[in-house]
């Protein structure tokens, strides 16, 4: 079992799976006083699979993210990790723990730190007090940092204070920092606001390398690096599930380009 | 001392071994000069200078503790100023038992104010009082559960910013309010006061004085020991990073509440043996010590000599004191005003306060080739292949 006496999760090797699925969002409601910000979402996410979500300004896909790290909590629904692991039990950094790893829409990272201690907090493992107060680094971890580093591309930056990056660096940085923690599933909020061509190019080819291995959700607006990515894609409206299906798909669909893609069909 | 800074061995020592070198040769200096150079002679050290030196010492180790939560966790603590009194209060009950029967109503077992209360037996929470041990667990127990309580209700509920600070002013006012009144049996509005002996020494011999001197010097060497050794591990840094981002620690799988409250005890424990220490020496505690003001006057301390580093907050405890003694002896109404105006300056003029200034000044002298400096010094944005 995953959880230990109180409840803490401890590692995400042995989550349940069996139905191929990592991730239940069910009848997901949220609101902010009185204004619908999810409205009875439903989102499926297998294991393994890269998904794409996209969606207007306001549509909810933040919030979505807010409610499957334990940010917020949603009215009414339901949010599985796996079979077995109700989301809505735990906190943040438990659920953080569970292997749920996120990036921010707005790029966080420890500034005042090095970007190698930036990855050095983020790994998994223990994150007691007592285990954080007397921590030495084994060579295994230094090998993962390095490693994490290298796909990163910040081995020359590695001694830099984080604060000192450019926008695109901490943005991947704070990628780093996710797959440090070898999380199940990664949340990446517009991992590519503000790059730059050719890092947007880079960022799209670490993103769907990932896949596979972990479960990836990209939160997007740039439509040529979802259609450069997405395998699947997940259209959000008005706090609901308006479309899901591939990129072609979703360009036929009647109600998206009413909504959504109407303007940007002509780019497209 | 361009040379100096230039030896390979001292290019490798860190501030721990500067500032407990520092400490050591000049508590051996002010020991020297204080039993070997008779009074008039040049290098003389008065009796009343080592007494000042030590209530010097007693802040400095206060700053540290107010260092660690502000400087390093981003927690601004306006009541540090309680956790330094009950650590003071724990040792000055010790001290009143201490007085026997030969206080003014020559009662055995209970301290003076209480005979004047026509109280008849000690209360419940005096007992244990007469024993160094219970007294020496008390200095570091009392600080260190109020500040478990507070923290647990302030920290797990995420109170921060401005309203955690008013919550800090508003513990230590009530308890300063609580200290007052006589009912409290902690002796009102006069305190605790008359000491006569700490461990059988008399409170008035100057070798006494002297010994507590020696022994706050020794303290602040072990609290900022301990503080470099939290500061530079892993602790530390997860410390720093809540500062900076606290819901990024929070997704990284750590709970900066349960962190926010162990910073918050250990440096309520350290604020606590600094207040122990000050007692004997300044011979009384009284309710005053709660007083919101002094627990600003503390953050000033910290933020003139700079915040976020161990050695400024020593620096600025020990020069705005001194400034304070100078000044008081002069004008003591206007000294809240200079204060003030020390605050602002070095706000504008010293945002690293004087601890940043003595930085850049080493650098001028003896730049440090570590790492990350010499890193920073090229431009950030490099091209990533
Ligand atoms: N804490 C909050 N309080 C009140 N309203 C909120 C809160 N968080 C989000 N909202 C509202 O909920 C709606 C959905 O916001 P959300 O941030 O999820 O949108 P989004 O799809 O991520 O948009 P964007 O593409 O601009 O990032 C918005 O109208 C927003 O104003
Ligand atoms: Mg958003």
């Amino acid at each position: 079992m995953i959880v230990d006496s109180k409840g803490a999760l401890l590692s995400s090797q042995d989550l349940n799976t069996k139905h191929g699925m990592i991730l239940y969002v069910e009848g997901v409601s949220v609101s902010f006083d009185g204004f619908k910000a999810l409205n009875d979402l439903n989102l499926y996410i297998k294991d393994g699979e890269l998904r794409c979500l996209i969606g207007a300004n306001g549509a909810g896909k933040t919030t979505l993210m807010d409610v499957i790290t334990g940010k917020t909590r949603p009215d009414k629904g339901k949010v599985n990790f796996g079979q077995q692991i109700d989301l809505l039990t735990l906190n943040e950094s438990e659920i953080a723990r569970a292997g749920i790893g996120r990036k921010f829409q707005k790029p966080t990272v420890f500034e005042a730190l090095s970007v190698f201690e930036n990855i050095e907090l983020s790994l998994s493992g223990d994150k007691g007090i007592y285990s954080t107060l007397f921590h030495k680094l084994s060579g295994a971890q230094k090998d993962k940092i390095e490693e994490v580093l290298y796909t990163i591309g910040l081995i020359a930056e590695r001694n830099y204070p984080a604060g000192r990056l450019s926008h695109g660096q901490k943005q991947w940085l704070e990628i780093g920092m996710l797959l440090a923690a070898e999380p199940r599933l990664l949340l990446v909020d517009e991992p590519v606001a503000g790059m730059t061509a050719q890092e947007t190019e880079r960022t799209a080819e670490l993103l769907t390398s990932l896949a596979g291995k972990h479960s990836v959700v990209v939160v997007e607006h740039d439509m040529a690096f979802v259609r450069s990515i997405a395998r699947k894609v997940t259209v959000l409206h008005e706090g609901s599930v308006l479309a899901e299906g591939s990129m072609d798909e979703i360009q036929e669909n009647r109600a998206v380009r009413e909504v959504y893609l109407g303007e940007e069909q002509a780019e497209l | 001392m361009n040379t100096l800074l230039n030896y390979p061995v001292l290019k490798k020592l860190s501030s721990l071994h500067w500032v407990i070198a520092i400490l050591f040769a000049s508590t051996l200096y002010v020991t020297v000069c204080n039993l070997f150079f008779a009074e008039g002679t040049l290098l003389h050290v008065s009796d009343y200078t080592v007494s000042l030196l030590g209530k010097y010492l007693c802040y400095a180790l206060l700053a540290l503790a107010v260092d660690l939560v502000w400087g390093y966790c981003g927690i601004l603590s306006l009541g540090h100023g309680a956790f330094f009194a009950l650590g003071g209060y724990a040792m000055g009950m010790y001290l009143m038992r201490q007085i026997g029967d030969r206080g003014v109503y020559g009662n055995p077992e209970l301290p003076d104010f209480m005979v004047f209360l026509n109280w008849t037996e000690l209360p419940w929470y005096w007992a244990g009082s007469n024993n160094v041990l219970f007294m020496i667990v008390m200095v570091f127990v009392g600080p260190g559960l109020l500040a478990y309580l507070f923290g647990s209700l302030a920290f797990r509920s995420r109170v921060s910013g401005v309203y955690l600070s008013i919550m800090t002013q508003a513990m230590t006012y009530a308890l300063l309010l609580s200290f007052f009144r006589n009912e409290m049996g902690f002796g009102g509005n006069n305190g605790l006061t008359d000491f006569k002996e700490i461990f059988a020494y008399s409170l008035q011999s100057p070798d006494t004085k002297l010994a507590l001197f020696v022994a706050t010097a020794i303290a602040l060497a072990a609290g900022y020991a301990v503080s470099h050794f939290i500061m530079n591990s892993k602790m530390g840094r997860v410390i720093t990073a809540i500062r900076d981002a606290e819901d990024r620690v929070r997704f990284v799988g750590y709970q900066p509440a349960h962190f926010k409250v162990w910073i918050f005890v250990v440096s309520a424990m350290l604020a606590g043996l600094a207040g122990a220490l000050y007692v004997p020496q300044v011979g009384i505690i009284n309710p005053g010590e709660f007083s919101p003001l002094n627990s600003i006057e503390i953050v000033i301390w910290v933020a003139v000599g700079g915040r976020g580093t161990l050695y400024g907050a020593l620096i600025g405890a020990v020069v705005v004191s001194y400034a304070k003694t100078r000044f008081t002896a002069i004008m003591p109404e206007a000294w809240l005003f200079a204060l003030g105006g020390l605050f602002v300056l070095s706000t504008l003029l010293l945002p690293k306060g004087l601890a940043g200034l003595l930085d850049k000044l080493l650098n001028q002298i003896s730049p440090r080739q570590t790492e990350t400096t010499a890193n920073a010094e090229k431009p950030a944005a490099v091209e990533v292949k």
